[in-house]
């Protein structure tokens, strides 16, 4: 239990997904403008990296790793080199069919949601996180408790750097740093906070 | 070179750049930009798959349904992504392990995909892959300069040559630790996009919301 628990503070703030790693950065950098919007794609995000990485680990374990075809009587396979199509592959197929779960069962929440799903098929930190839990060797346990964590990490990097800019909005910005360029400073800012938790273990 | 050829090629460097402007693709852009040799690895492998997946996708244009034409696209660019992942894990063992994930995740640039459906799927060959070479340069640039600036600053050499002496080894140079962590990279973007629009004023974004001034005249 404390292995998963120190797993999660590592996803979610000693690694976190956008300030350390700048993944996700194009929709980090667009989409936080204002709180209720980050919120709503925060959210998304937590439910997408919780579904896609424990589901590509299942299809790295059991399909591309080598000697992983053994089951099929297959040995001496090695697929791994088939990895990038296959998480990319079913990363939109999960997101296509989340969008159609929610659209006929749950209306209000696919109202909320939704706008931002097609938007998040394309996001490195959904690709990234498939690729560090590959890089690293999870385990199907570790990677649910590492998909989790690094969504929720980078939903909260998003909302708290929407929670400054709106504020940033009133203050008086030089011309030239108006808008991108003040963002990139703040998020930079944040990095530095986020620094911090490095070396936390439990 | 006629005048369109040499604007869809030199646009995207200054006036148009991809990662300034239109904040496409910064993801892996800032990860690997710590050294030199990662960020020119970079520049190079985004410039050949965004140019290759141009001249694929313009290829097929007119043959692909449209309603299916966003995964055909995403295909192409994956296994163009696997064929560079591959060379570089073949031919540069090393390079591949430092640039760990970032070579995959060309595959959600959001500048590769962006120049196939907004460019290639509209525009013949060879217009495309001058698009896709020119889009891949400008990204390229970006990521060269704050390579540069963070291998230098951070420990005073370029490429692994020692261009500052260090310290440590007798020379005059203490190098700035902070440029090899995280934040630099937003800080030296950031700049930089201030640098730019000070020098090119129409690229400057107008404020969501003005402070209202009083003048004094206005009170008495």
């Amino acid at each position: 239990m404390d292995a998963y628990l120190n797993l999660f503070i590592k996803a979610a703030f000693i690694e976190n997904l956008p300030l350390t790693f700048f993944l996700g950065m194009c929709t980090f950098l667009a989409i936080s403008k204002r709180i209720e919007t980050a919120i709503g794609l925060g959210v998304a995000v937590i439910v997408i990296e919780t579904i896609t990485v424990p589901a590509n680990n299942l299809i790295y374990q059991n399909l591309l790793k080598e000697d992983a075809l053994a089951w099929a009587g297959l040995t001496g396979v090695d697929l791994s080199f088939l990895g990038l199509i296959s998480y990319i592959g079913v990363i939109a197929a999960i997101v296509q069919i989340l969008e159609m779960i929610l659209d006929r069962f749950f209306p209000a929440l696919y109202n909320a949601l939704g706008i931002f799903l097609p938007l998040i098929t394309v996001n490195c930190a959904i690709m990234g996180a498939s690729l560090f839990m590959v890089e690293r060797e999870y385990t199907f346990g570790e990677s649910v408790v590492f998909g989790f964590g690094a969504g929720f990490g980078w939903a909260l990097a998003l909302i708290a750097l929407a929670g400054i800019r709106e504020r940033l909005k009133y203050s008086d910005v030089p011309a030239g740093l108006q808008g991108l360029g003040i963002t990139f400073i703040t998020a930079g800012l944040m990095s530095l906070g986020f620094m911090a938790f490095s070396g936390i273990q439990l | 070179m006629n005048e369109e050829t040499k604007k869809t090629v030199f646009d995207p460097l200054v006036d148009n750049n991809p990662v300034v402007l239109q904040i496409l693709g910064i993801c892996p852009a800032l990860a690997v930009t710590t050294s030199l040799s990662t960020a020119l690895t970079m520049a190079i492998a985004l410039t050949f798959v965004v140019s290759m997946s141009n001249v694929f996708v313009s290829l097929i244009r007119n043959v692909i349904p449209n309603n299916i034409r966003i995964i055909v696209q995403m295909t192409i660019i994956a296994s163009l992504v696997i064929i560079v992942d591959q060379t570089l894990q073949a031919f540069a063992f090393e390079l591949s392990k430092r640039m760990s994930v970032f070579v995959g995740l060309i595959i959600t640039n959001c500048i590769v995909l962006g120049r196939a459906e907004a460019f290639a799927s509209k525009n013949p060959v060879g217009l495309s892959f001058l698009d896709g070479l020119g889009s891949g340069l400008g990204f390229g640039l970006v990521l060269i300069l704050v390579g540069t600036i963070r291998e230098l600053l951070g420990s005073g050499s370029l490429l692994g040559i020692p261009i500052l002496p260090l310290v440590t080894e007798q020379g005059w140079y203490y190098p700035i630790g902070l440029m090899l962590l995280a934040p630099s990279a937003f800080f030296i973007i950031g700049l930089l996009i201030w640098a730019l629009r000070s020098w090119k004023t129409e690229q400057v974004e107008s404020p969501s919301y003005r402070i209202h001034q009083v003048h004094r005249h206005e009170v008495m």
